[in-house]
């Protein structure tokens, strides 16, 4: 909305998707799970599929602004924006999510292709996210408060022994979500340390409004490590 | 357009894209629902579409199109009283300014209305999207517990 109403040139007209019903619901099919693309946080929150399944996209979510924002928010909408800061993307690539749009599937790893640029063609429709059998994501968001908050970074880690290897994927810290790709490597050695150590080299973090590229640097390693250890 | 206001089904001649919160406060002239931030980061402006809160900056008039809308002027009985929520913001103390309470009173509406048992966690949380630059919550935290189930 706001984007609409900044935008120049100015959109001749705008189409309202949200009454859809093909693009709201989560929906299963054996162990594949499927979020339509308006489907708004607070249903993916409160869907008892992502919680068992998907739980770290639930813990995402949930530090996504506030009721408000919850309730009309939606992967569709986070994915079509392409902010590196976005909360839920980290989650997408550590679960090796997949974009489904109306002519194709995109895998999440060739989605983001630049600052806000995505691979969408430009009038390509985002129609749900899928996501392939269960790995287990670790996540955390740091912000200046638990709600109301553009990330200073965000995580999402994934271990998988035997499938595919490891993922380690951050926001905040580089002008897409990144895959921090030195440390998955390291990790899936088992080097921990060396994880640790590679995930600086990894990012690009930049000094803005938030935070500094120190301090993210800095918490980046933090965190990854915390998450290795509660995993 | 059509859509239900405060229980009321109203008819609009109106351009789509406009915001909500400028349509209630210009065109209807209900002035309760109040502009903070005009980006979705303080809640000033919240309402309730089918029964959710949201901020309405964020929300085109054309969206609301069959849906049913409540502001801070829905909360009141019909016979004038005020709401049960409303008259325990006052007796706590819950306003100051009273810029954020109409969208506070929305946020919390949802929260009361909860079968279970709010905790002042649950209420934090609730209304994390309303900010409040006067009254550092506490007495809104207690305003709301004090109606919760």
């Amino acid at each position: 909305m706001l984007h609409a109403r900044t935008v120049r040139p100015e959109p001749e007209a705008l189409l309202d998707l949200w009454s859809l019903h093909e693009l709201k619901g989560v929906r299963r099919t054996g162990d594949v799970l499927e979020i339509a693309a308006a489907e708004p946080y607070t249903g993916i929150i409160a869907s008892p599929d992502v919680q068992q399944h998907l739980p770290a996209l639930a813990a995402a979510a949930r530090t996504i602004g506030a009721a408000q924002i919850q309730n009309r928010g939606t992967l569709g909408g986070n994915l079509a924006n392409a902010s590196p800061a976005g909360d839920t993307l980290p989650v997408l690539l550590a679960y090796d999510a997949v974009v489904v749009t109306d002519r194709r599937s995109i895998a999440i790893d060739e989605f983001f292709t630049g600052y806000r640029k995505t691979a969408l063609q430009s009038d390509e429709l985002i129609t749900a996210v899928r996501f392939p059998r269960g790995r287990q994501v670790a996540f955390r968001k740091v912000g200046t408060r638990a709600a109301q908050a553009i990330s200073k970074i965000v995580m999402a880690v994934s271990r998988h022994p035997g499938r595919g290897g490891a993922r380690i994927a951050i926001g905040s810290v580089a002008e897409v979500p990144l895959r921090a790709r030195r440390a998955e490597a390291a990790l899936e050695r088992n080097d921990i340390e060396g994880a640790i150590a590679a995930v600086a080299e990894d990012i690009r973090p930049i000094d803005d409004v938030r935070s500094t590229a120190a301090y993210r640097r800095a918490v980046t390693q933090h965190v990854l490590r915390e998450l290795l250890v509660r995993e | 357009m059509r859509f239900t206001l405060n229980g009321t089904t109203i008819s609009l001649d109106v351009l789509g894209t406009r915001r909500l919160l400028d349509v209630l406060r210009e065109d209807l002239h209900l002035t309760g629902t109040k502009e903070g931030c005009g980006e979705g980061e303080c809640g000033a402006c919240s309402v309730l579409i089918d029964g959710q809160v949201v901020d309405s900056c964020l929300v085109a008039i054309g969206q609301v199109e069959g849906r049913d809308v409540v502001t801070v002027e829905g909360l009141a009985l019909p016979d004038g009283r005020l709401s049960r929520l409303q008259q325990a913001f006052i007796e706590h103390g819950a306003a100051q300014c009273g810029i954020c309470t109409p969208g506070m009173l929305l946020a919390a509406q949802v929260l009361i209305e909860q079968s279970r048992r709010l905790t002042a966690d649950d209420v934090r949380e609730g209304l994390a999207g309303n900010l409040c630059r006067c009254t550092g919550y506490t007495k809104i935290i207690d305003a709301v517990l004090s109606c919760t189930k």
